[in-house]
């Protein structure tokens, strides 16, 4: 009989809210918030107690629409935001035994350089559009503690060549770059410290088909070949179609559905996925 | 002998929010197959035939009723009730799905399909290669395809592809669902030389076939599906 899995990511209860709250919001009562805002003190809750756990290997998929909080909740996870509460382990860390929201800085910073990698939405978040796209890898790596500027310089140029950027272009700064190819950079980037854990916000929203394409492939062979897990945020059902063998959906902070992505999408139960679903078509 | 699925009072409903409607596609339906059983359901269009398979698989989420399958790696389990990481680990390596439809990564070669299926299963590169490349001649897919993208193929060779996929795993338990609906008849028989193997091997399958002549011989129970009911 086959071992219970070991997630490598455990999350639970995760909120995130911008502001204070106030008497009418405390509990966060359906009725008393406007999806994720309260009325009365203007409080944002992006992440209504989200929980999930990720396994190894796995892609797990996060869909929803614009402002769903699924941004927030990669920033979360990446330390960009503090939570407001909840909890977090990582196998990979501890032994999964200490909670990383409640970790100093310097140990947050730890985790960042050696067990998560991020790539974001926004490339200009991710990137340092004036260095090389060889620097922008060797600062991760020096982040990590690598001082050996041989060892940097090849890592970064087989990362690059692993994400398809020609050898000629690597001394360029990723600023003159198209979407795509940033989006690469990024990839190699998170990639360069061998990170057990992957998030990746949106990658492939607002390039050309034939571009997304090229970025979804490099994806799964990164997970045939390097059996990373990865949380892949996207509002496009297709792109997690493609990608994920499980989803998450989020609407106004909360996750209101979970399951196996073609269970998802072949008998979604919650009205807002079928409405999901039903654009896809 | 063992069972190696049982259904038990296995009832489907969609509800359908933004139309307001609820569809039931199967009603109270029971069965139980033994190892190397294969068990034909025919009935007519929207009968319910597809959504039992369908539940079976886990694409379709189960309310009610049970579906317990003897699982070689954790032994009697519902699974209406398993977690989906079980199902995930299931679906690599003891139950197999074929339907008509190819739906698969699109760069990914006609060969990489059927050896990633077998790698799936544990085996290594090798016996995998070896395997992949006699479903792919058994199923005589032209040699010239082996190598390419399958998004570019005819129907006939996308479906036969994606049998050769599914049966090269020899999982335990197999559903059929019309997989040999728009082939030819050569290509049909070949697909009945090898279910007749895995059923001699002790795969347990659940078919639905429209043409009843190709059941014939491989089928040990038959049902007919009426208005989501099984009628023997
Ligand atoms: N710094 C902030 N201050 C106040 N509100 C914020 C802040 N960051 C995010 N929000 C709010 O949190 C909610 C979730 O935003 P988030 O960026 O996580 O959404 P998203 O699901 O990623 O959307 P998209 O698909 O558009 O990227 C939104 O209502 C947003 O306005
Ligand atoms: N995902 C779904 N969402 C809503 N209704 C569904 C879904 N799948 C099936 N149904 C409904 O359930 C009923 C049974 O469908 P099912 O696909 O099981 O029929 P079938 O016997 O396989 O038909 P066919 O021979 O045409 O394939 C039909 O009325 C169908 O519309
Ligand atoms: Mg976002
Ligand atoms: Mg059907
Ligand atoms: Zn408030």
């Amino acid at each position: 009989m086959s071992n219970p899995e070991e997630p490598v990511l455990v999350v639970k209860n995760l909120r995130k809210q911008f502001g204070s709250g106030c008497t009418n919001c405390l509990d966060l009562k359906e009725e008393s918030l406007e999806g994720n805002y309260c009325p009365v003190c203007q409080t944002v809750y992006a992440c209504r107690d989200i929980s999930l756990e990720l396994y190894p290997g796995e892609i797990l998929g996060v869909v929803g629409e614009s402002g769903s909080g699924k941004s927030t909740l990669m920033r979360c996870l990446y330390f960009d935001e503090a939570v407001t509460a909840g909890q977090g382990y990582i196998k990979d860390y501890k032994d999964g035994q200490k909670n990383i929201f409640t970790e100093t800085s310097q140990q947050k910073r730890y985790i960042r350089n050696h067990v998560l990698g991020m790539v974001y939405q926004n490339p200009y978040q991710g990137l340092r559009m004036g260095f090389s796209s060889i620097g922008n890898i060797a600062e991760k790596l020096i982040a990590a503690g690598n001082r050996n500027v041989g060892y940097m310089t090849d890592r970064a140029a087989g990362l690059l060549e692993k994400v398809n950027i020609p050898i000629y272009r690597m001394l360029e700064a990723p600023g003159k770059f198209s979407g795509g190819m940033q989006q690469r950079v990024q990839i190699a980037k998170a990639l360069s410290n061998n990170p057990p854990i992957l998030f990746l916000d949106e990658v492939t929203t607002g390039l050309d088909l034939s571009v997304q394409a090229a970025v979804l492939d490099l994806i799964k062979i990164i997970q045939r070949e390097l059996a990373i897990s990865m949380l892949v945020v996207s509002h496009d059902l297709s792109v997690i179609r493609m990608l994920s063998e499980r989803t998450i959906v989020m609407l106004g902070g909360k996750i209101i559905e979970q399951g196996l992505t073609d269970q998802i999408l072949e008998d979604p139960q919650h009205p807002y996925t079928q409405q999901l679903v039903q654009s896809l078509l | 002998m063992d069972k190696v699925i049982r259904v038990v009072g296995l009832t489907k409903q969609f509800e359908l929010h933004q139309l307001n409607k609820k569809i039931t596609a199967c009603y109270d339906i029971n069965f139980s197959l033994e190892e190397g059983q294969f068990l034909g359901i025919t009935g007519k269009s929207g009968s319910g035939k597809s959504t039992i398979l369908r539940c079976i698989y886990r694409t379709y989420l189960t309310r009610t009723g049970q579906i317990w399958y003897k699982s070689g790696a954790y032994g009697l389990i519902d699974l209406a009730q398993a977690s989906e990481r079980q199902i995930i680990h299931l679906r690599q390596k003891e139950v197999g799905y074929v339907s008509q439809f190819l739906n698969v990564m699109p760069r990914i070669t006609a060969r990489e399909l059927v050896e990633l299926a077998v790698l799936e299963m544990g085996y290594d590169l090798n016996y995998a290669k070896k395997e992949a490349i006699q479903m792919l001649a058994h199923f005589e897919l032209d040699k010239e395809l082996w190598d390419m993208y399958p998004n570019t193929f005819s129907g006939g060779e996308k479906l036969r592809l994606n049998i050769a996929r599914a049966m090269v795993k020899k999982t335990r338990l197999l559903l059929l669902d019309e997989p040999t609906a728009s082939l030819d008849n050569e290509s049909k028989k070949r697909v009945k030389e090898v279910l007749e193997k895995l059923k001699a091997q002790g795969t347990t399958m659940l078919g639905i076939f429209h043409d009843l002549e190709f059941m014939e011989g491989i089928c040990d129970k038959q049902f007919n599906m009426q208005a989501g009911k099984l009628v023997a």
